[in-house]
C-alpha cells in the first residue's frame, strides 16, 4: 500500500547554493537584520550623534564611547571585576537555590494535590509580599551581610520557579497519563516518562522569568546596603558623578542579563525541540 | 507473517455488566445486565447513539473503569484494571509529543522493562506494517493526523495484545483518509489474529470491519441487540449484500 500524502520536506534534498542564490540569500539576510535591529541601532546611533553635537545633555547622558570606554577601563583595568565576580556570586547562589527547591518542590506539589491545596494561599501571600518590602526583615534576622543579600535574591526567584513547575505539572494532559497507564505503566514510570518530559516547557518559562527577578533583586539588595557589586557600582558612580562610570555598570548589569537569558534559551532549545519554538 | 501465538486465544466474556453515572444528582443507568461473549479471534463492532454507553462499556473492557456490578473476563480470568493483554486505540492519537514515531511506537513496551533495543526492533516491524517507515524519525507534530493514528495503531500492536480495543479510532479524521485507514484496519486484524472490539458511529465502518454487530439502545429497558454480518472478506462497500446489511442496521435506528 502506497501513500500519495506523504510529507517531503522531511526527506527533501537540498540542493547547492549557486553565487546568485549567495547573493540574494545575503541580501534577504541583511534586510532580516535591518528589519530587526534597525531601531535599536538608530538609537544608539541617536544617543551618541545627538550627544556629541549637544541635542541632548551630555553631563547625563555621555556619548556611547565614552561609556564604552569607561566599561572597556573598568573590566581590562580590573576596578570592576571584583563587583562583576562578588554580583554573580550573589546571584548565582541565590538562582541556584531557588533552582534546587523550586523544581523539586514544585513537581512535588504539581503531583500531589492535598500538598498544593494545602500550600497554595501561604504561597500566594508570600508571594504578593514583596521581598523588598521584606528585606529589613531579613537583614534583621541574617545581619547585613551576604546571607540576608542573597536571602531577598532567592526569595523572589523562588516564586515564578515553583509555580511555573506547579503549573506545567498540573497543565499535563491527562489523556497521555491514561495512555501510559493502560500500557502498565507505574506512577514512578509515568511521572519520569510522561509528567516530567511535559512539564519542561514550563519549567523553563519559570528558570527565565527567575533569572529576570534574580538580577533585579540583586541591583536592589546591593543599591540598599553593599560597597560591592555592580548595583552599589551604579549608585557609588552617581553619588561621585562619575556618570561614564554608572552607564558602563548599567550596561554590564544589561549584557549579565542578556546572557543568562541567551543561556537559557539554548537550553530550552535543545530539550525542548520538539515543541514549537516560535517565540 | 504473524508474530502472535497460536496458544493464545483473546477470548472476552461479560456477565451480568451494569454501570451507573451520577450526572447533576441523577442516576443515569449507562449499562444495564449485559451479557456477551466474543471469541478470541473476532472482530465485534459496538454501535449505537451517542450516550448509549458504547465508549463507557469499551473502558470497563480496557480496565479504566470498574462496572457496579457484573463482571469481566478474558480467557476465564476476571478483569482487574488495566492488563498487558489488552492494548487501547483512543479517538486521538495521544502520542508523546517529545517522542519520535520510534519513541513513541516503542513506548508501550519500554514501560513494562522491555530493553530499549529489542523493543525498537519489534516497534520498527509494526512502524513497517502501517506503512510509516520512512518517519521513524519525525516528531509527531510533523505527521498529518491519519499518520498519527496510525503510530497509535502500531504503538498498540507493538505490545502484542490477544485483544485490541478501539475507541472510534478513526472518527477525527476526513472522510479520504478514513477509508483507506478502514482497509488498513481490516488488513492488519487479518495479519495479526487478534480480537478487535470496535467502538463507532459509523454505521457502515461497522459492517465493513466486524463479524457481529452489538447495537446498544438508547431508550432503557430494550435490550442491546448482536447482529451477524455475513459477508465474504474483503468487503465490497457497493456490493449488493453490503447494502442491504447496512439498510438492516439503519432501520435499527429507525433510519431509512
Amino acid at each position: 500500500m502506497t501513500f500519495q500524502t506523504i510529507d517531503t520536506s522531511l526527506g527533501g534534498s537540498v540542493e547547492a547554493p549557486s553565487g546568485a542564490a549567495l547573493l540574494r540569500r545575503g541580501v534577504a539576510g541583511a534586510g532580516r537584520a535591518l528589519r530587526r535591529y534597525g531601531l535599536l541601532f538608530g538609537f544608539l546611533a541617536f544617543w551618541q550623534i545627538g550627544s556629541s553635537l549637544g541635542w541632548i545633555n551630555p553631563t547625563v547622558f555621555p556619548p556611547l564611547d565614552k561609556i564604552l570606554a569607561a566599561t572597556w577601563t573598568g573590566v581590562v583595568g580590573g576596578a570592576l571585576l571584583d563587583d562583576i565576580a562578588i554580583s554573580l556570586q550573589r546571584s548565582g547562589l541565590a538562582f541556584a537555590a531557588a533552582v534546587g527547591l523550586g523544581i523539586p518542590l514544585g513537581l512535588f506539589m504539581g503531583q500531589i494535590r492535598a500538598v498544593e491545596q494545602a500550600l497554595d494561599p501561604i504561597l500566594q501571600f508570600f508571594r504578593q509580599t514583596s521581598a523588598l518590602a521584606l528585606y529589613p526583615v531579613f537583614i534583621l534576622l541574617l545581619g547585613l551581610g551576604e546571607a540576608s543579600k542573597v536571602f531577598v535574591i532567592f526569595w523572589a526567584t523562588l516564586f515564578p520557579i515553583l509555580l511555573a513547575t506547579i503549573g506545567g505539572v498540573k497543565e499535563v494532559d491527562r489523556k497521555l497519563i491514561e495512555m501510559a497507564a493502560t500500557f502498565g505503566a507505574s506512577r514512578a514510570t509515568i511521572f519520569r516518562r510522561v509528567v516530567l518530559p511535559a512539564s519542561v516547557p514550563s519549567i523553563f518559562v519559570g528558570l527565565r522569568l527567575s533569572a529576570t527577578t534574580a538580577l533585579l533583586l540583586l541591583i536592589a539588595a546591593e543599591m540598599i546596603g553593599a560597597n560591592k557589586g555592580l548595583g552599589f557600582q551604579v549608585m557609588n558612580a552617581q553619588y561621585n558623578f562619575q556618570i561614564p562610570q554608572m552607564f558602563a555598570a548599567i550596561l554590564l548589569l544589561a549584557v549579565l542579563g542578556l546572557s543568562a537569558n541567551a543561556a537559557l534559551v539554548t537550553l530550552q532549545r535543545r530539550l525542548c525541540r520538539w515543541a514549537d519554538l516560535s517565540h | 507473517m504473524s508474530v502472535v501465538e497460536v496458544t493464545r486465544r483473546g477470548e472476552v466474556t461479560v456477565r451480568d455488566l451494569s454501570k451507573s453515572f451520577t450526572l447533576n444528582g441523577q442516576r443515569l443507568n449507562v449499562l444495564r445486565d449485559l451479557q456477551l461473549d466474543v471469541q478470541g479471534g473476532e472482530a465485534l463492532a459496538i454501535v449505537g447513539p451517542s450516550g448509549c454507553g458504547k465508549t463507557t462499556l469499551l473502558r470497563v473492557l480496557a480496565g479504566l473503569e470498574s462496572p457496579d456490578r457484573g463482571e469481566v473476563l478474558i480467557d476465564g480470568h476476571p478483569v482487574q484494571g488495566v492488563g498487558t493483554e489488552r492494548a487501547i486505540i483512543f479517538q486521538e492519537p495521544r502520542l508523546l509529543p517529545w517522542l519520535k514515531v520510534l519513541g513513541n511506537v516503542s513506548f508501550g513496551l519500554q514501560v513494562r522493562g522491555t530493553p530499549r533495543d529489542s523493543a525498537e526492533a519489534r516497534a520498527r516491524h509494526y512502524i513497517r506494517l502501517v506503512g510509516l517507515a520512512e518517519f521513524e524519525d519525525a516528531f509527531p507534530r510533523q505527521l498529518s493526523g491519519g499518520m498519527a493514528q496510525r503510530v497509535g495503531i502500531a504503538r498498540a500492536l507493538t505490545v502484542q495484545p490477544e485483544i485490541l480495543l478501539l475507541d472510534e479510532p478513526l472518527g477525527a479524521l476526513d472522510a479520504m483518509t478514513k477509508l483507506t485507514m478502514q482497509e488498513e484496519l481490516a488488513r492488519i486484524w487479518r495479519e495479526e489474529k487478534v480480537t478487535m472490539i470496535l467502538v463507532t458511529h459509523d454505521l457502515e465502518e461497522a459492517i465493513y470491519l466486524a463479524d457481529r454487530v452489538l447495537v446498544l439502545p438508547k431508550e432503557k429497558g430494550t435490550v442491546p441487540r448482536l447482529i451477524e454480518v455475513d459477508l465474504p472478506r474483503s468487503r465490497d462497500r457497493s456490493d449488493a449484500h453490503f447494502v442491504e446489511m447496512r439498510r438492516r442496521l439503519m432501520a435499527e435506528f429507525g433510519l431509512h
